[in-house]
């Protein structure tokens, strides 16, 4: 028994594993925060693409000595702009594009690094490598956490609106270019944040799952960000924890974890869920069966 | 003169430029389909999703291609399943289930110890090619193109008005699940030559090529692949003389392809735009 | 931002005017062309004209979501960015454009109108609120106010988005297909409103594929197809004619001659339905009435038809 709780407490009394924890709690609730926009307006693959398109910032950052955070949040920008750009002078689909434009920035990334391959480790970059975080990388993670906080707290009520009804925004004299260029704005900022927790390929998890699952369990906006924002740190804290256990793979742990949790809310989703929807249909049948 | 015919001394670069053109050749026929069906990120989804089905593969001991196939399958299953079952978004489900079981796989794959290289899965390791995997590439590859080409008709159709289709005596049920089961195959095959990640730019950017070029479905067919064996070949060659990753060098091509289709497309380009456009405003 | 730019406008200085405005898409497609016409307040007009003339882009072009290429458009003399930052103009989406599962409730939806006049964190004050309740009162969608909106029948959907142009208070409402989809009662709540409204000066602007029931609450008439065909008082511009021009030959078009349904009167009998309830003429213009009370039996039993369909 003790031999037990000395193996759970070991993570614990290392001080670079409080520490991954830690940061994965914060970046786990922001990106949860901005989930709630992303699921509602049907960004899921933006969020895919954007967190795919930020890896050739994050490589010529590193050559040049930049902070990561920049370079990345500048392909970042810049793949959205190109994504727009297409779409707006052709007749391709929105998914053709996006997939298009950030598959190509992606390989970019992927060929500088191939290039030049003591500089960057690829893999640290698409699985995120939160376990060796420097203390500049976490300075540059919690910055950009707060602004992202900042912005969504102070402007959620807007950004609410451009989801629901953008024509009404705009009927408000909202702006409502400045809405779009800052709900992608964030959608690249936490997509670097959480580029070293989970990494490029799991980003898209944290910046979707906890919406999803939240907006399975409720039918109130605000309700769904406190839902979302508990999902996303607990599963952070916990999976992050966990990934003690597991070599390392702390993206893959938050990400399990999150997916076994919307799995549940799908299931037994108190009115939205399976079960409820059955239960109901049950009803409907004895009602119609005299 | 000597350097650039280089490449072709090696028997493992000959190898890996015929995968590369069989592989690019069949994704871009497919690509064709999921550009106009607007399932580009099934492409994704199901590339991401093979992963926990290879791991397991590996564990119970049957071709690795045979758990990839399955669990890309079981992750568009789940998604059709989730979407038809609640209220969100489909874009949504899909980026949790196929996230979910990418994550699923990378825990799989950290606790069993194998002899599998993540990075050759993710990136593709299409130079080291092992004794039969180029002929298993070229019978799949084969097998498949066979199947679109022949019944590309009946896709085109499911693609374009499944209503229509429905009404002509087509089951659209078995050309849904005939689709995606092409398209987790394809994935299958392609994942030793670009890897998972850039596996959906061969499955998306071709048939977006070839949609910039005409709006002839058969032409279609033709420019993408034209321009994905053109890339597949180019992106092997290229990527022995800069010592980079070869993956990325074919996906760079393509898309290198696609931006000049976008500027100098004949109707829909920009610059075509352009010539156009003074013309339609009533002066 | 600045309740008091709101109230300034009274009703005697609202206007809308459309001049010359030609609006063409990046696509080279253009939606409308040299479109002119004018409203003054205490107008409801109707915006008729087929799918695709260019009604949703002369909505558009009102609200600023295009930009006219030629020509402009001028709200209470203001230009559309200044009279969206005063809250003059007020939208009712078509129901297929909301997204209905969204997690909002009916009071959220209408506090959304609200957010021009609220401070830079939206946060409501009691001001708000209160206009909120008295909106909702006023659609009687009250007791609701909790309800997700998804939850709703198609005519209580409706009524939320009324109220929410209400607690906007805006002065130019533009109402985009409003008796799609609604029952009876809606539709008799909905007309009683908007004459409310005309009443207080506003200007409503009703698109709708309802020919029929135009002359009942439109005073005005916008025929529109790629350009305003016609527009005026419905007396003047609502005729066979102009509306056989309007809609070419896409309309469908019953003409009863004398051996047919009125014989006795020797009247010749002209029916025009853009699919949804038909517009008749007679002799002497359209026969339509302007008026349902005393004719509570005629609606009802139009309703029970149209409900057989």
């Amino acid at each position: 028994m003790t031999d037990l709780l000395h193996t759970l407490a070991l993570p614990l009394s290392y001080d670079y594993m409080l520490k991954a924890i830690l940061v994965s709690g914060v970046v786990g609730a922001v990106c949860a925060f901005l989930s709630c926009f992303v699921t509602l307006k049907g960004w899921s693959l933006m969020g895919d693409a954007i967190s795919h398109a930020v890896v050739p910032g994050v490589a010529v950052a590193y050559y040049i000595g930049w902070p990561f955070a920049v370079g990345a949040f500048a392909t970042g920008v810049l793949a959205s702009a190109g994504m727009g750009f297409v779409k707006r002078k052709t007749k391709l689909r929105e998914d053709a594009v996006i997939g298009v434009v950030f598959t190509a920035f992606f390989a970019l990334g992927v060929l500088l690094i191939s290039l030049f391959p003591s500089e960057v480790d690829l893999r640290s970059i698409v699985f995120g490598n939160i376990l060796g975080i420097s203390d500049a990388d976490v300075r540059q993670m919690l910055i950009i956490s707060a602004i992202t906080v900042g912005v969504l707290g102070l402007r959620w009520r807007d950004l609410m609106l451009f989801c629901f009804d953008a024509n009404q925004a705009r009927a408000l004299g909202l702006n409502t270019t400045l809405l779009h260029l800052t709900l992608l704005a964030l959608l690249s900022a936490t997509a670097v944040a959480s580029l070293q927790t989970v990494g490029a390929a799991l980003v898209v998890a944290m910046l979707v799952t906890p919406g999803a699952t939240a907006y399975l369990l409720t039918d109130r906006f605000g309700r769904m960000i406190a839902i979302a924002v508990g999902m996303g740190l607990g599963t952070s804290l916990v999976g992050a924890y966990a990934s003690y256990f597991f070599d390392g793979s702390t993206g893959g742990c938050i990400v399990t974890l999150q997916s076994l949790l919307f799995i549940v809310a799908l299931v037994f989703g108190p009115k939205h869920g399976l079960l409820a929807a059955r239960a109901k249909r049950r009803a409907a049948a004895s009602l119609a069966t005299p | 003169m000597n350097t650039l015919l280089e490449p072709f001394q090696f028997p493992f670069m000959v190898e890996a430029m015929i995968a590369a053109v069989a592989v690019g050749a069949v994704c871009a026929v497919l690509s064709c389909y999921l550009v106009l069906k607007g399932w580009s990120l099934m492409g994704d989804a199901i590339s991401h999703a093979v992963l926990p089905g290879i791991v397991i593969a590996y564990v119970v001991g049957v071709p690795l291609a045979i758990g990839a196939f399955c669990s890309g399958l079981l992750c568009a299953v789940l998604t059709g399943f989730i979407k038809a079952n609640s209220r969100v978004k489909e874009d949504t489900v899909m980026g949790v289930v196929f996230t979910g079981m990418f994550a699923f796989g990378l825990v799989l794959f950290t606790k069993v110890k194998s002899d599998l290289h993540l990075d050759h899965i993710l990136f593709g390791n299409i130079l080291g090619l092992a004794e039969g995997d180029l002929r298993d590439t070229l019978i799949v590859a084969g097998l498949t193109l066979a199947i679109v080409l022949g019944l590309r008709r009946d896709l085109l159709l499911f693609c374009f008005d499944p209503g229509h289709a429905r009404t002509v005596g087509l089951h659209n049920t078995v050309l849904n699940y005939l689709l995606l089961s092409l398209l987790a195959v394809t994935i299958v095959v392609s994942l030793k030559a670009v890897g998972i990640i850039l596996v959906i730019a061969m499955l998306v950017a071709p048939g977006c090529i070839g949609l910039l070029l005409t709006d002839r479905f058969e032409r279609m067919l033709v420019i993408a692949t034209i321009s994905a064996v053109f890339s597949g070949f180019a992106g092997v060659y290229v990527s022995f003389f800069l010592n980079a990753s070869t993956g990325a060098c074919i996906v760079l091509l393509q898309a290198l392809l696609f931006v000049l289709a976008l500027i100098f497309a004949p109707k829909n380009g920009l610059r075509a735009g352009r010539r156009r456009r003074p013309g339609a405003l009533p002066v | 931002m600045n309740p008091s730019s709101t109230t300034s406008v009274t009703g005697n200085e609202l206007d809308l005017r459309v001049e010359n405005v030609t609006v063409s898409y990046p696509n080279g497609h253009t939606g409308l062309q040299d479109a002119s016409f004018a409203l003054h307040a205490g107008t409801i007009c109707a915006l008729v004209g087929v799918n695709g003339s260019g009604k949703s882009t002369l909505f558009k072009a009102i609200m600023g979501l295009v930009r006219p290429v030629t020509g402009r458009v001028r709200i209470a003399g203001r230009t559309v960015r200044d009279a969206l930052k005063a809250n003059l103009v007020a939208y009712v989406p078509q129901a297929e454009e909301v997204d209905w599962s969204f997690p909002v409730s009916v009071r959220d939806v209408v506090m959304m109108g609200r957010y021009g006049h609220m401070n830079f964190l939206r946060i409501p004050r009691a001001e708000d609120r209160r206009l909120v309740e008295e909106s909702l009162r006023r659609v009687d969608m009250w007791d609701y106010r909790d309800r997700q909106i998804g939850e709703l029948s198609g005519g209580q959907k409706k009524r939320v988005f009324l109220a929410r142009a209400l607690a906007q208070q805006g002065r130019v409402i533009l109402l985009d297909e409003p008796f799609t989809g609604v029952d009876v009662n809606t539709e008799l709540a909905i007309i009683a409103l908007l004459r409310e409204l005309r009443g207080e000066g506003r200007i409503m602007l009703v698109s709708t594929h309802n020919l029929g029931s135009v002359p009942e609450y439109c005073d005005h008439v916008v025929l529109i197809k790629r350009t305003v065909m016609a527009a005026g008082a419905t007396t003047d511009v609502y005729t066979e004619e102009n509306l056989l021009n309007t809609f070419g030959g896409v309309l469908r078009h019953f003409r009863f001659g004398d051996s047919t349904v009125q014989k006795h009167d020797a009247r010749a009998v002209t029916l025009l339905t853009d699919d949804e309830r038909p517009l008749v003429f007679g002799k002497g213009g359209h026969v339509e009435y302007s008026e349902r009370r005393g004719r509570e039996d005629v609606v009802k039993e139009r309703a029970e038809g149209e409900e057989d369909e």
